[in-house]
């Protein structure tokens, strides 16, 4: 199939409107894409039809929306290729999945003085989760450093493991910045030394394709609103014989087995983590984006996305006082800048006012910007609908920044 | 000048712009234009705590009136800190803790003050206020010692 970018473009209302009687040049797509037509009418649908509670209704209703449901959760194992469907825990998005992981996995192997490896790259959710679970354990929390480019320095982390380390958890790709992290080389280096890994994949899978089987990796998650779903929706996938081992993270309804006052027994996996009513509309809104993103293509989409990518890479760069943070080949969907002397707000603030969205300030990655020094930056996120004569509107109104600026 | 009649003045200024990049060339200009806030109080101390852009803030109580300074990293916000300071600086602590700033409204600044900007300007009129409250109880104090 030949990509065609104007006919994608179609699929997506909210890409068709004007923000201050400008076209809307949307290049936040890291925070949260937008949603094809498909998703937004299959979540429209399931309130028009199929709207009821699932799992142990024993009526029509329940039926159709447990089949759709868990016709979701099945293909999620397929898109990733996990072993079994049960591996896939549906959550409320990557952040849940991370808080899951942490305190879960935290309350039953972490003890005092043991140790947890991250990176110095990480968003906010990957880092205070297992903040607060080292805390609560005493334990401590170890970082793997990064260069000046934004590239982990694997070196330090098989000097960082030792054998009072229980995990390591990095993100597949750097939201701040969009450095695709060595990540088969990391699951390697742990698990020479018998440590599971957990990948934060919430940029990860946007713009790669997963397989965690082949990526041998302990856990993996990711949010739905990233990847052209609806929001409120997340995916944790663990490796089974982990999640076995691991306790209830939250309790309540569906969870369970059996409750008496004096004790309750527990439901198997997948449902052992599922607590409550899940978000059934969005969770079935999920499955409808990853059929439209597998009728377009993953390999169409990626070789598009780093077409933009470069396109817009090499088109900055020559924007006089323009600096790229992480300007390493091994990147995806994000580029990161500063223009010299001038406040990334200012800028973003000018931006706006063209009608280009893009996102000023440290991104939820405090320490990345502390270890460079700097107060923030604009990041410009792409995703497959962006076009090359976006990028040249965005060019176009960094000039006038500058001139403001000037 | 009262506070009335500042803002007055600057719903004036404003009136003058045919477009939003005027209006944003003359916060720039406002921004470079405002006057130097010592280093010294350049610390954590008098920083204003915002996402995006930091603003330190100083008051002092002078002839019963409030005298702020204060300064940004970002040129906007110092534009539209100036224009804060042109109203609010110099005058009583009751004056100040009385008007509600609805000329921002009326230049359309609006979205500048959003609780969701977290931009710090927002917490900086909450600063202003806090220190026009304490010289306002201090100055009551004084007097009931008096």
């Amino acid at each position: 199939m030949k990509f065609d970018v104007n006919k994608i473009r179609n699929d997506f209302p909210s890409l068709h409107q004007k923000v201050y009687g400008r076209p809307l040049v949307y290049l936040d797509n890291a925070a949260t894409s937008q949603k094809p037509k498909a998703v937004i009418d299959a979540i429209s649908e399931y309130y028009s039809t199929i709207n009821s509670n699932v799992h142990r209704g024993v009526h029509f209703l329940s039926q159709q929306a447990t089949d759709a449901f868990e016709k979701t959760r099945n293909h999620i194992q397929q898109f990733i290729n996990a072993s079994y469907s049960h591996e896939i825990i549906i959550t409320e998005g990557a952040t849940d999945s991370i808080n899951l992981v942490a305190n879960s996995f935290g309350k039953k192997f972490l003890k005092q003085g043991d140790e947890v490896i991250i990176s110095a790259l990480e968003h906010h959710a990957n880092i205070v989760p297992w903040q607060m679970i080292c805390e609560e354990k005493q334990a401590k929390l170890k970082v793997i450093p990064i260069n000046d480019d934004c590239e982990l320095l694997l070196d330090d982390l098989s000097k960082l493991i030792n054998e009072k380390t229980k995990i390591v958890s990095v993100g597949h790709i750097s939201n701040a910045v969009g450095v695709i992290n060595p990540i088969k080389k990391i699951i390697k280096i742990a698990h020479k030394n018998k440590i599971p890994v957990m990948i934060d994949g919430a940029q990860g899978i946007v713009h790669e394709k997963v397989d965690v089987q082949e990526l041998d990796c302990d856990f993996y998650c990711f949010s739905s609103h990233k990847f052209y779903g609806p929001m409120g929706v997340g995916v944790l996938y663990g490796k089974e014989a982990l999640l076995e081992k691991m306790p209830p993270y939250q309790t309540g309804g569906e969870m369970i087995k059996t409750v008496t006052f004096e004790k309750t027994t527990f439901n198997e996996l997948p449902f052992k983590f599922e607590t409550g009513t899940p978000n059934v509309a969005d969770v079935i809104g999920f499955d409808a984006a990853l059929n439209y993103l597998e009728e377009i293509g993953l390999e169409n989409i990626f070789e598009y996305e780093k077409e933009l990518l470069d396109y817009a890479t090499t088109r900055l760069k020559k924007l006089e006082g323009l600096e790229i943070i992480g300007d390493v080949r091994n990147k995806a969907g994000v580029i990161s800048f500063n223009l010299a002397g001038i406040h990334p707000y200012d800028a973003g603030t000018i931006l706006d006012k063209f009608g280009i969205a893009v996102r000023t300030g440290n991104h939820c990655a405090q320490p990345v910007m502390d270890r460079l020094k700097i107060q923030g930056t604009m990041r410009a996120s792409f995703a497959f609908y962006n076009t090359k004569e976006e990028v040249d509107m965005l060019l176009e109104a960094l000039k006038k920044v500058k001139e403001m600026f000037g | 000048m009262t506070i009335q009649e500042t803002e007055n003045k600057i719903i004036d200024e404003f009136s003058l712009f045919d477009d939003w990049m005027d209006k944003y060339n003359y916060l720039i200009e406002m921004g470079k234009t405002l006057p130097i806030l010592d280093e010294k109080f350049k610390t954590d101390q008098y920083l204003i705590s915002g996402c995006q852009s930091r603003v330190w803030l100083s008051a002092e109580l002078s002839d019963g009136n409030v005298v702020y300074k204060a300064d940004s990293d970002a040129v906007i916000t110092k534009g539209i800190v100036n224009l804060l300071i042109r109203v609010l600086s110099n005058q009583k602590p009751e004056d100040i803790l009385s008007t509600d700033m609805a000329f921002i409204d009326r230049i359309g600044l609006k979205e500048h003050l959003s609780p969701t900007r977290s931009n710090g300007l927002m917490s900086m009129i909450k600063q202003m206020k806090l220190y026009a409250l304490v010289f306002k109880t201090k100055q009551s104090t004084l007097n009931l010692e008096l």
